[in-house]
């Protein structure tokens, strides 16, 4: 059938199942907004592409569908860089759409031209510069093969206009959808080498302290179950990584929660004192490990991931198996079976002991304000969630706000947490909650986010608001650039250098009004539970809380940068971890 | 560039063998670069399949974590395979044109050189012979040594190239 390149372009979307993009038009990929009208997909229009980048993230988080945007050349191409680069370092699938100016005029420094390939190389799985219209249904397919399979990842496609405007001839095309993808250069590993699993088996049958560091690959994987299998078949407690916050559930017995810089003490000092770490999809990130040298000094290491280059790139492992997380668990599990299931597992009652008496010790704890004080933040977080359903997805922005929630929240099921933990991206939650609610329209959406990080990316509240999209944003407004605050206040002798924000300058209120949302605020205790509750009750559009926090509160316990886990402070008036 | 022998204390060779598309070798060279590698040399060209191209590369060995970069590499979308070339398990071949001085009381002691190293005059000139010498680069590295004393005026040399040592009959 004779096409347009253009018109092939959003029919290719159609064959992969694309329901939503997120984009905003521009002179270059003008024509390919023009079958859009068309077509059943939706599209939604946001107010600036870095909002469209982090929309599909959300989209992606939650559903573990691509997530789909659509801009045009230059200034929206390089807009849409931060979230590639986030979607690059947390392993999200996405596909990027950049319109660029017409072939014959690139490296002319045509209008709104930017090299935008060569600019995202790095921050993405891969990047197409499409030359050809005919090429455009085989890129496409090969961009959502490489976005979706082996390590997820951004893929970005870039779209001359000449190829897609059907008014030049070099658009036209003949529609041929590609069944196979032909990458002889891609080909992902998935099932894990069967002599390292049985080695991985006798690690396990050895350790008497070991524990199970679950991260993000276990979401990626979809291995939220079989990783319960594991750890209930083993006995072993299993800690997750910000990442993989609802991999396996708070509530189980075998949860000991987050580790890392701001991970409780229990998750942080298990992996300091065992004997054998599972890492299975984590990748031994800088926050997890704190100084290298001192981390987990006694661990044997069995490592997976179905990325072969995390393996051995931050801590040598003893058993390291490239492989889909789900398929090499499944393996581990069967072979564990076969070997003798649960009775032949060493006992490790003494390590649960140890284990129960530190939760016992060192719970995650703060001092609830003083009468007529600013809120505490953890007081919010435990009241919102003690308010919402079990399965509402969170979305953090990054600093303060994230640690807290990712700290007092109880997450119980795989994909309700939502974050941007490697690059640590402010701005976030807002565009990244809607991105999710679009996703899981059947779920609540609840972006708790921060009085710095909302003024980053307010705005797509207004794309919230047109499109009918309810997510609701509690706002933890301490004024300040709250965690760059603590880190003044705990490591340069409280010179406070530009981190004042102003609890009322912007309005919080009013300005979600503007917006076309509700606003509501909260200042003293008792009003948290009214407003909370109010903003529950809404759900015809978006509502935003300003909650005035305590902005002297800090987030314990912490392992200063560049200190061994074992240095954990647990609190401010605690000093370090008894060790 | 220095000639002398031993200027790559411990070089690894990795031969990549890519697709053969536009902007291929950006993604292996930025691969180097964003990790502040340097690339020593670097060949490239198509191979008998003309949808492969075949890259060379010397790197130093002590400076670049080689195991990390080879799986960085896999990772290229557009890369099929790597090998790492071990010297003593490779046949190695560089090519080196030099543009030399020569004066008549030295021209026949420069080509008499060539000869002994199987190097080739392409081109003379008053004053100036242009030679060519394709061997292993430790001997291509011996024979620039000794062009020195007579004036170099130019001097290109390609990056080696390498193969895999074939397996003897009988081994």
């Amino acid at each position: 059938m004779d096409m347009d390149g253009g018109t092939a372009l959003i029919k290719s979307l159609e064959m992969e199942g694309v329901e939503v993009i997120f984009g905003l038009p521009g002179g270059a990929i003008l024509p390919v907004y023009d079958p859009i009208i068309d077509s059943p997909i939706r599209h939604i229009l946001v107010r600036h592409e870095q909002g469209a980048g982090h929309m599909a993230e959300g989209y992606a988080h939650v559903t573990g569908r691509p997530g789909v945007a659509m801009v045009t050349s230059g200034p929206a191409a390089t807009n849409i860089v931060t979230p590639l680069c986030d979607a690059y370092l947390d392993s999200v699938p996405m596909v990027v759409i950049t319109g660029q100016v017409a072939a014959q005029a690139i490296g002319t420094d045509a209008f709104q031209e930017c090299d935008t390939t060569g600019i995202t190389h790095s921050v993405t799985k891969h990047n197409f510069l499409v030359t050809s219209a005919q090429d455009i249904p085989r890129t496409i397919r090969e961009a959502f093969h490489i976005a979706t399979t082996g390590r997820p990842g951004p893929v970005l496609v870039d779209i001359p206009k000449d190829i897609v405007d059907p008014n030049n001839p070099n658009s036209a095309m003949v529609w041929e959808w590609p069944e196979e993808v032909d990458l002889p250069g891609y080909d992902p590993q998935l099932e894990g080498d069967p002599g390292e699993i049985e080695a991985a088996a006798d690690l396990i049958l050895e350790s008497r302290q070991p524990v199970i560091y679950a991260g993000g690959g276990i979401l990626k994987a979809r291995a939220a179950e079989t990783l319960r299998d594991l750890a209930e078949l083993t006995g072993i407690p299993v800690v997750t990584t910000l990442m993989a916050r609802g991999a396996f559930p708070d509530d189980h017995e075998l949860a000991l929660g987050m580790p890392g810089m701001h991970g409780n003490y229990t998750a942080v000092t298990s992996m300091q004192r065992a004997d054998l770490l599972i890492a299975l999809g984590s990748r031994f990130d800088d926050r997890i490990t704190g100084k290298l040298d001192g981390f987990a000094p006694d661990a044997k290491i069995i490592h997976v991931d179905i990325d072969p280059a995390e393996l051995g790139k931050v801590r040598r492992p003893d058993v390291a198996i490239a492989g889909d997380c789900r398929i090499v668990i499944e393996a581990l599990v069967e072979v564990l079976r076969r070997r003798g299931g649960p009775d032949a597992q060493p006992d490790r009652g003494a390590w649960r002991t140890t284990l129960s008496g530190w939760q016992e010790t060192h719970p995650l704890s703060y001092e609830p304000s003083e009468p007529g004080r600013s809120l505490k933040p953890q007081f919010v977080l435990e009241t919102l969630r003690d308010s919402n359903p079990d399965d509402t997805i969170v979305v953090s922005g990054v600093g303060q706000h994230q640690m807290w929630t990712s700290q007092y929240w109880r997450f119980n099921h795989p994909y309700t947490w939502v974050n941007s933990g490697g690059l640590g991206t402010m701005g976030f939650s807002v565009p990244a909650a809607i991105g999710a609610k679009v996703g899981r329209p059947d779920k609540r959406v609840w972006a708790v986010d921060g009085d710095g990080c909302f003024q980053m990316t307010a705005q797509e509240l207004v794309t919230a608001a047109a499109e009918r999209i309810p997510v609701k944003v509690a706002i933890l407004n301490n004024a300040y650039l709250g965690m760059v605050r603590q880190w003044q206040e705990m490591f340069y002798e409280e010179r406070y250098s530009e981190v004042y924000l102003s609890p009322d300058l912007p309005d919080y209120v009013k300005w979600a009004e503007a917006m076309g949302c509700v606003g509501l605020r909260a200042e003293s205790p008792e009003e948290v539970q009214p407003v909370i509750d109010k903003a529950n009750s809404i759900d015809d559009r978006p509502v935003v809380i300003d909650f005035r926090t305590d902005s002297s509160e800090k987030v314990y316990p912490m392992v200063a940068s560049g200190h061994s886990n074992d240095d954990i402070v647990v609190g401010p008036d605690q000093g370090e971890g008894g060790h | 560039m220095s000639p002398v022998n031993g200027a790559r204390p411990r070089h690894h060779t990795l031969s990549v063998l890519v697709e053969n598309k536009a902007g291929v070798l950006t993604r292996v060279a930025g691969l180097f670069a964003r990790r502040a590698y340097n690339i020593y040399s670097l060949a490239v060209a198509p191979t008998d399949d003309e949808r492969f191209s075949r890259i060379t590369i010397v790197v130093d060995g002590e400076s670049v974590p080689l195991e990390q970069i080879t799986k960085q590499l896999n990772k290229l979308i557009n890369v099929l395979r790597i090998d790492e070339l071990s010297p003593a398990e490779s046949v190695e071949r560089e090519l080196m044109l030099a543009t030399v001085e020569v004066t008549p009381a030295t021209r026949s002691a420069v080509v008499g050189m060539c000869e002994s190293y199987g190097a080739r005059v392409l081109d003379e000139g008053d004053g100036a012979v242009t030679l060519c010498l394709d061997e292993h680069p430790d001997k291509v590295d011996g024979f620039e040594a000794l062009l020195a004393p007579h004036g170099i005026l130019t001097v290109q040399r390609t990056g080696r190239v390498a193969l895999p040592r074939l397996d003897t009959p009988g081994t």
